[in-house]
């Protein structure tokens, strides 16, 4: 039989969604598969946050905790998850793929001889085989994958699996011994410097992002000012990440982020495949773009045609509108 | 220079992928991209790597070995390598199907030989965007890795680099000899002058077998994301603002 062990990310002992994302992931998957599951945290004092688990159907949680693992350390983290993989016998394995679990995956999978598939946007189970969805070529194609070996990893695309909450379960927990030396910590977080307290486009529900049809820096505002109303985050094209009008940390796309927001509202912006590569799975997308023939338009679900600087205040103000009733 | 005094090992691992503006079609196979009419390029992100791998080169004195597995195509990636600057080549050709496993394996294996102080890689593969070859080969060996780079700083032993995370930027610290994964925002690679492109295509590139050819993942098909349905075009200018609204609100239900 089948056990799965959900790895759920945690920064200064908050559970971000990408956590609960993958806890009621790993409970669908327990069901599906029979198997009993199990989630682990790891840091400075994590086991206050087994309750919330807990609300996503979580029976058990694990934890590893040491005042040392407060910041993030890639050879420490993979080291305890490879131990609990090992020690609980556990056979799948999930992470999210956020920067932590990213960075965690792969050496696990080394430490563990076990195949990954990175980035799921989707897993069935077929005759107690697990079967991962996952896109390919910037989401230009999508393929179906499995592992052959014997401990299986994923990680899942933040923003795309649902968390579902679960009534009257109560975690149980259960502290895991660890041992750390010096030379478990060789890679180690001094320290995380925090871009304003904005939030970023990688975890908004919404993301408002704005491209060289804004004409010049100074609009930037309004992309912003839309952002804020709706409580989302403001993204960029790489045009104007390269015109120095927004930082690097902002810009959607190939080379920047990957977004999948339920909401995308592209605002000058042409639409080159290289920006649909960061943003094509979002839920709904809409366009404002003066140019018809826009790519962009392409994968819209609605549009407006016209100039950015002059429909965005009035959007925003109908947004407002709407939004206090 | 090293702790030891010595001149710097660096190794830099380079892929060879189709270039960003292709069209996928799904091959006979139905498992992979039909590669008819595919132009292949280094993977952009590797252009950061060898970039700053000569500079460390620059910086500290040193020699440089770029390393690929894969096809004898990938020796085009290992030239541009070869054009920017880098001294030796080592292709491990294959023709088989590998997945980032067993590509990181027989990389492991070529490393380990060479005793680098230093590994660099491109944040990710733009075919499978995977991210995962610079982890595994850094646990195969035995060494710290550090993702997702944009600034890095070696000071004898060590390395503080700077790496992307959600919503901001982590300083992380690392003990040498390291993998670091790079990212668009290290550096600007430097375009390849004529007489390095010259140069380039005579060089010699070693090649080896593969040590290890056993997939730990298996592709069971490739699909097409589904065209969508054509979008609905709400007005031509700012008196469509409101009916945008409604239709977010009612229609599709996201606000
Ligand atoms: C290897 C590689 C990687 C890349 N990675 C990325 C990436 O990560 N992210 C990314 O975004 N790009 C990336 N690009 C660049 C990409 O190809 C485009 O050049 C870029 O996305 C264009 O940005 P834009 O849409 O803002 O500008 P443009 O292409 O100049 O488009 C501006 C748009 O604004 C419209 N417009 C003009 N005036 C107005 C107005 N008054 N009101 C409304 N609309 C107006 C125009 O009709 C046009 O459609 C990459 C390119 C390469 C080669
Ligand atoms: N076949 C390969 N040969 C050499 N290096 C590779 C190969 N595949 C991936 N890499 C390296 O690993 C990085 C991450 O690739 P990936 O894990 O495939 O996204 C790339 O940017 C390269 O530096």
């Amino acid at each position: 039989m089948s056990k799965i062990l959900a790895f759920i990310e945690s920064r200064d002992n908050k559970i971000k969604n990408n956590g609960f994302e993958t806890a009621s992931t790993a409970v669908k998957l327990g069901a599906e598969l029979g198997a009993e599951v199990e989630a682990l945290l790891i840091g400075s004092s994590v086991s206050s946050l087994a309750a919330e688990l807990g609300a996503y159907g979580i029976k058990k949680v694990i934890t590893a905790e040491n005042a040392e693992l407060e910041k993030y350390s890639t050879t420490a983290y993979t080291k305890i998850v490879a131990d609990a993989v090992k020690e609980r016998g556990a056979d799948i394995v999930l992470l999210s793929a956020t920067a932590m679990g990213k960075d965690i995956s792969p050496r696990l999978a080394a430490k563990l001889e076990a195949g990954l598939i990175v980035d799921c946007t989707e897993i069935r189970t077929e005759g107690g085989n697990v079967i991962a969805t996952r896109p390919v070529y910037a989401g230009k194609a999508y393929i179906e994958m499995k592992v052959n070996s014997a401990v299986k990893i994923f990680t899942l695309r933040p923003n795309v699996f649902k968390p579902i909450h679960a009534d009257g379960v109560i975690a149980e927990t259960e502290v895991m011994n660890v041992q750390l030396g010096d030379s478990d910590f060789a890679v180690k977080v001094k320290e995380v410097v925090v871009s304003n307290e904005k939030l970023d486009v990688t975890e908004a529900n919404i993301v408002v992002s704005g491209g060289r049809g804004l004409k010049a820096p100074e609009n930037f505002h309004l992309v912003e000012d839309l952002a804020k109303v709706l409580g989302g985050a403001a993204g960029a094209s790489r045009a104007i990440v390269d015109a120095g009008w927004r930082p690097h940390s902002e810009q959607v796309g190939q080379t920047g982020k990957t977004v999948a927001p339920s909401l995308y509202i592209a605002v000058g912006i042409s639409g080159a495949i290289q920006h649909l590569a960061g943003m094509s799975s979002s839920k709904c997308i809409v366009a404002i773009n003066k140019d018809k023939d826009a790519p962009i338009f392409q994968i819209a679900d609605y549009g407006i045609i016209g100039d950015a600087v002059e429909i965005m205040p009035v959007l925003t103000e109908e947004f407002k509108k709407v939004l206090s009733n | 220079m090293n702790k030891k005094g010595k001149l710097m090992k660096i190794a830099v691992c380079v892929s060879q992928v189709p270039d960003t503006t292709t069209k996928v079609k799904v091959g006979s196979d139905g498992k992979s991209i039909d590669p008819a009419g595919v132009t292949y390029i280094i993977n952009p992100y590797d252009e950061f790597a060898v970039e700053a791998a000569l500079q460390l080169k620059e910086k500290n004195g040193g020699e440089t070995l770029v390393v690929s597995v894969g096809k004898d195509s990938n020796k085009e990636a290992i030239k541009k390598a070869y054009a920017m600057g880098i001294e030796r080549g080592i292709l491990v050709k294959s023709d088989a199907e590998m997945d980032s496993y067993t590509v990181a394996r027989n990389l492991a294996d070529v490393l380990k030989d060479y005793n680098p102080d230093m590994v660099l890689f491109g944040k990710q593969s733009i075919d499978y965007d995977d991210s995962q070859v610079g982890g595994l080969v850094a646990e195969m060996l035995g060494i710290p890795s550090v993702g997702v780079v944009v600034s890095l700083n070696v000071d004898g032993n060590k390395a503080v680099c700077e790496r992307e995370i959600e919503g901001g930027k982590e300083v992380v610290e690392t003990s040498l000899p390291a993998a670091i994964c790079c990212q668009r925002g290290l550096n600007n690679p430097r375009y390849p002058n004529l007489k390095g492109i010259m140069q380039a295509k005579s060089k010699a590139i070693e090649e080896k077998q593969p040590t290890y050819t056993e997939n730990k993942t298996e592709v069971l098909k490739m699909t097409l994301p589904k065209p969508k349905a054509k979008g609905k075009i709400v007005g031509e200018d700012a008196s469509a603002a409101a009916e945008l609204v409604r239709l977010l609100r009612e229609e599709a239900k996201v606000i």
